[in-house]
């Protein structure tokens, strides 16, 4: 039989694995998977940026034979995965400050090449606060210059760390330590996000993707694709905060997918400012399904609701379907 | 020690006459310091360089307050900065243009200095006759060796060629020589007139 | 090699021949032509195998050089001014983790009101970060002083700032001996890390310390300076026997001997302090220099043995701690704690101002006879202060500071000196 067999992830109890040629696995599958980032760190339960991390970096072990090297910002991950005097890393890490793993990462990459170790790669990572914000500049230099570095944004769309404080990633509406749901405009009320992953395609580096949590295939495949490739790259993924999010900790991947399934978050791949490639939404749902389960969009559904707000929302995440081609066209009966 | 003192424009070259004039100095075995003077650089806007030449190392670092010799790079300075402000009585004079220094308004200051060390020299023109161009400041240099003999011709043209290079650098040496003539000329007339 | 040339290129041709791997910098005055000259020996292949990057920032410079650095890769960097400040995290963070970076600073005054020119704010506001700082009299000292940088450098793991005077070194053309690439890799082996990434054998670099290790993290920084003040001048000796000649070291002393009146200072003022206190000497009084190279770590011991013979000290300094007076002069009190013996701070030379011999001459009489005052600024024009004192008493709408001072000095292009 030739038909492919899809198998699609419904929670954290996975099936299709077991039953897919051993190649088509996934590398979380493998019980010889790096374990880049072991277990013993102190993420909050149902923590999307620890998962996503494990996914990500033991990806780009695979792919790289283990040569590789991890530049971090200061973030939620760095802070948890290193409690002193403990580190949950496998790989050699460094940690310098919040604005400036790109930087480092760029660094790294020129010691690797000035000593001609050719087959050591470098990933640069961090949370939307230190990428889209602080971290800006260093990335943006990064990117110009093409340097051989991946740089992965775990993006949960706030400054958790730090207590949910509103970054350039936060979504329209959201309540976040600094734009409270109080007052007649409740939430972040101005702007809709800075689209990183738009930014980098307009450097027209060698790759960008974006990803999510949710589909663990797609999310390895984009990491093992960009390490086949040089050059500064981008991979954007999405992160869900359950205590930054309001949410409950055991729905970080439904929420991911959820994103993906409004169309709120394109996930997508680009080559030096083309998209190539788009994940199709299966199912389209409108953009409540997705906000309701937050609290920290509580305020759009208190009292009457705010139906202005939650149109505003449709209308973004229709906008996405529309650029990016996320929804198969339909032949009319 | 020789404190020598440059006025001219930026764009004029005046900060590597500076420089030239220290790797002449050094060319010839002797200690030199050459910087600019510290004010907001603009093409057209007042610029001053100085260099020191001595024997033993040179300590001081001052801007040269009391130089013994001025070379001036632009005639139209001579009204809008004081550049004589310091010099020393048997101090060099050596200003581009092509009037003398009476015809530059210049002969009262001139009492105050020894007349035989005050020149001109018409630097501009001998640099468009070589090089082509206006800058006049490798050529004031070939001048000053001949006015004051405290720098040769050979140790001018070899900071020439090592700042610049090719035909430019050969133009700059021709021009240096042929100002270094003229000045020759001009000071055995200086000297007759004295007589 | 004799050589009569610029001396940000005696620099740049120095940190050359040190073999660095990985150099990073952003331009600004007056540090360009360094980066500028090694940017050309890396392209034209003379200084090869060596990445050189162009970041978009200074705080981009150091963190470049903080990845190389801990990736086992010798990286230099440099700076002045407001790049030294907008990197001020990432100078905290390289001496935090311990990272052997060799860094110039131009030594250039810090705004507002903006200035280009030279004073040593821009060094002294990084002294406590753990950089050893050391400060150099002469292009010649520059150069020297970053070959012995590197070596000191690596060998403590701590990275070194070698300050040097931003226009007044930098862009003087002074003759230097250029060493040979044969004696400088005899005298600086290549890079031994302390701690590197490595897959081969993975760590982790720069986990968050909580009260329960933080203070003796940051001891042992205090325990490698002090233990520089040893290596310091033992490298100035090594270096002497093989290039021949005295750079470096803690601090120096000229006509200290039976000195009565000290002053002290740091960097090329040193050079025009000297042909001061020839002059003064000449005329009779007892007077030296205390030049100090070595800023950090601080050598109290040797300052004080300087210092201690002396009736009086006098700190002449480019450097200025707003709401106190002094920077130098307060490190230099601590040395003298103790002693009995007159202290007079002079605050010199800021943004640029020319030092002048006879400035200087009348100062150093007016302390030799105790006349004084304890805190000084030499040359202020007290009528330019004075007079927007009084505008700011007279008017609350009295307009930006440095605007009104300004129209009162007039036109400044027409001045000579």
């Amino acid at each position: 039989m030739n038909q492919p067999i899809k198998f699609y992830q419904t929670g954290t109890f996975t099936v299709g694995n077991r039953l897919l040629a051993p190649e088509q696995r996934t590398v979380q599958a493998s019980a010889e998977r790096s374990n880049s980032i072991n277990s013993g760190h102190r993420a909050c339960q149902g923590c999307g940026e620890a998962l996503g991390a494990r996914y990500a970096v033991d990806a780009a072990m695979r792919a790289t034979n283990n040569q590789l090297i991890a530049a971090n910002a200061t973030g939620c991950l760095e802070v948890f995965s290193t409690p002193y005097p403990e580190t949950s890393w496998q790989l050699p890490w460094i940690h310098s400050l919040f604005g400036n793993a790109a930087a480092v990462g760029t660094g790294i990459a020129a010691a690797m090449k000035v000593k001609g170790r050719k087959e050591v790669r470098v990933i640069a990572q961090g949370g939307d606060g230190g990428t889209t914000d602080i971290g800006f500049g260093c990335l943006s230099g990064m990117f110009e210059r093409n340097d051989d570095v991946l740089y992965i944004c775990y993006d949960n769309e706030a400054y958790m760390n730090t207590g949910v404080q509103r970054s350039s990633a936060t979504p329209h509406a959201a309540r976040t330590a600094t734009t409270m749901a109080v007052g007649p405009e409740p939430g972040a009320s101005f702007g809709q996000g800075k689209n990183l992953p738009l930014i980098a395609m307009a450097h027209e580096i060698p790759y960008v993707a974006t990803a999510t949590v949710a589909d663990l295939h797609d999310l390895e495949a984009k990491v093992e694709k960009a390490m086949s490739l040089h050059g500064a790259r981008y991979l954007h993924v999405l992160v869900p905060c359950p205590l930054g999010w309001g949410a409950a900790s055991h729905d970080t991947i439904r929420l991911a997918r959820l994103a993906h399934e409004t169309g709120l978050f394109p996930v997508f791949e680009a080559e030096r400012g083309e998209v190539t490639a788009v994940s199709k939404i299966r199912h389209r749902v409108p953009v409540e399904d997705y906000l309701k389960p937050q609290k920290r969009f509580a305020h759009l559904f208190a009292g009457a609701g705010d139906a202005a707000t939650i149109a505003r929302l449709q209308a973004e995440a229709d906008r996405n379907i529309r650029r990016f081609g996320l929804v198969e066209e339909r032949e009319t009966a | 020690m020789l404190q020598i003192r440059i006025h001219g424009r930026g764009g004029q070259g005046v900060v590597t006459a500076a420089e030239m004039l220290s790797v002449a100095a050094f060319e010839q075995g002797r200690h030199a310091q050459a910087f600019p003077s510290f004010g907001s650089e603009r093409t057209g806007a007042p610029v001053v360089a100085f260099c020191r030449i001595d024997d033993r190392e040179i300590r001081l670092r001052e801007p040269i307050v009391e130089p013994d010799v001025l070379i001036v790079q632009d005639p139209t300075l001579l009204h809008q900065v004081d550049v004589f402000q310091g010099l020393k009585p048997d101090g060099y004079v050596l200003i581009n243009s092509r009037r003398s220094f009476d015809e530059l308004g210049l002969a009262d200051i001139a009492q105050r200095f020894r007349r035989e060390r005050l020149v001109t020299v018409p630097a501009t023109d001998i640099a468009l006759k070589h090089i082509g161009r206006p800058l006049p400041n490798a050529v004031l240099l070939g001048a000053f060796a001949a006015l004051s003999g405290l720098i040769t011709l050979e140790a001018v043209a070899h900071a020439i060629r090592e700042k610049f290079s090719g035909r430019i650098a050969e133009a700059n040496v021709a021009a240096a020589t042929d100002a270094f003539d003229y000045l020759r000329r001009e000071i055995e007339e200086l000297h007759a007139h004295a007589d | 090699m004799l050589m009569q040339i610029e001396g940000s290129q005696a620099v740049a041709r120095a940190v050359a021949l040190c073999r660095p791997e990985v150099i990073c910098a952003y331009p600004i005055s007056p540090q360009t032509h360094i980066v500028e000259g090694l940017g050309e020996l890396v392209k034209d292949g003379t200084l090869a195998p060596c990445e050189f990057i162009n970041v978009e920032s200074e705080f981009a410079a150091m963190s470049v050089a903080i990845g190389a650095s801990a990736a086992g890769a010798r990286s230099y960097t440099a700076t002045a001014s407001q790049g030294l400040l907008f990197m001020a995290e990432a100078v905290y963070n390289a001496s935090g983790l311990g990272l052997p970076i060799v860094m110039t600073v131009a030594n250039r005054a810090i705004g507002a009101p903006i200035n280009i020119w030279n004073d040593h704010s821009d060094s002294m506001s990084q002294r406590d970060c753990g950089w050893l700082q050391l400060f150099a009299e002469s292009n010649q000292e520059a150069l020297d002083l970053h070959i012995q940088a590197f070596k000191l450098a690596e060998e403590l793991s701590m990275p070194v700032m070698v300050c040097m005077d931003g226009f007044i070194l930098t862009h003087a053309y002074e003759r230097v001996d250029m060493p040979t690439q044969a004696d400088v890799d005899a005298f600086l082996p290549p890079y031994e890390p302390r701690q590197v990434l490595d897959p081969a054998e993975p760590v982790s670099i720069g986990a968050m310390v909580g009260p329960e290790a933080f203070m003796e993290v940051r001891y042992l920084a205090h325990a490698k300076q002090t233990m520089a003040l040893e290596r310091i001048p033992q490298i100035a000796a090594e270096f002497a026997q093989r290039f021949g000649r005295t750079s470096g070291g803690l601090v120096r002393a000229y006509r200290c001997e039976d000195a009565e009146t000290i002053v002290v200072s740091l960097g090329s003022v040193v050079g025009t302090l000297e042909e001061t206190i020839d002059d003064l000497r000449a005329q009779g009084v007892k007077i030296g220099v205390l030049a100090i190279r070595s800023f950090r770590p601080f050598p109290l011991a040797a300052v004080r043995a300087a210092l201690e013979g002396a009736k009086r000290v006098v700190v002449l300094e480019k450097s200025f701690c707003v709401g106190l007076g002094g920077v130098v002069s307060t490190d230099v009190r601590v040395a003298l704690s103790g002693l009995q013996l007159h202290g007079y701070t002079v605050v010199a030379g800021l943004g640029g101002r020319a030092i002048t011999k006879s400035s200087l001459a009348r100062t150093l009489a007016e302390a030799v006879a105790d006349r004084l005052p304890p805190l000084t600024f030499m040359d202020l024009d007290w009528g330019m202060v004075n007079r927007q004192l009084e505008r700011e008493k007279s008017i609350r709408r009295s307009g930006p500071v440095a605007e009104n001072l300004l129209r009162d000095v007039g036109s400044v292009a027409s001045k000579v000196a």
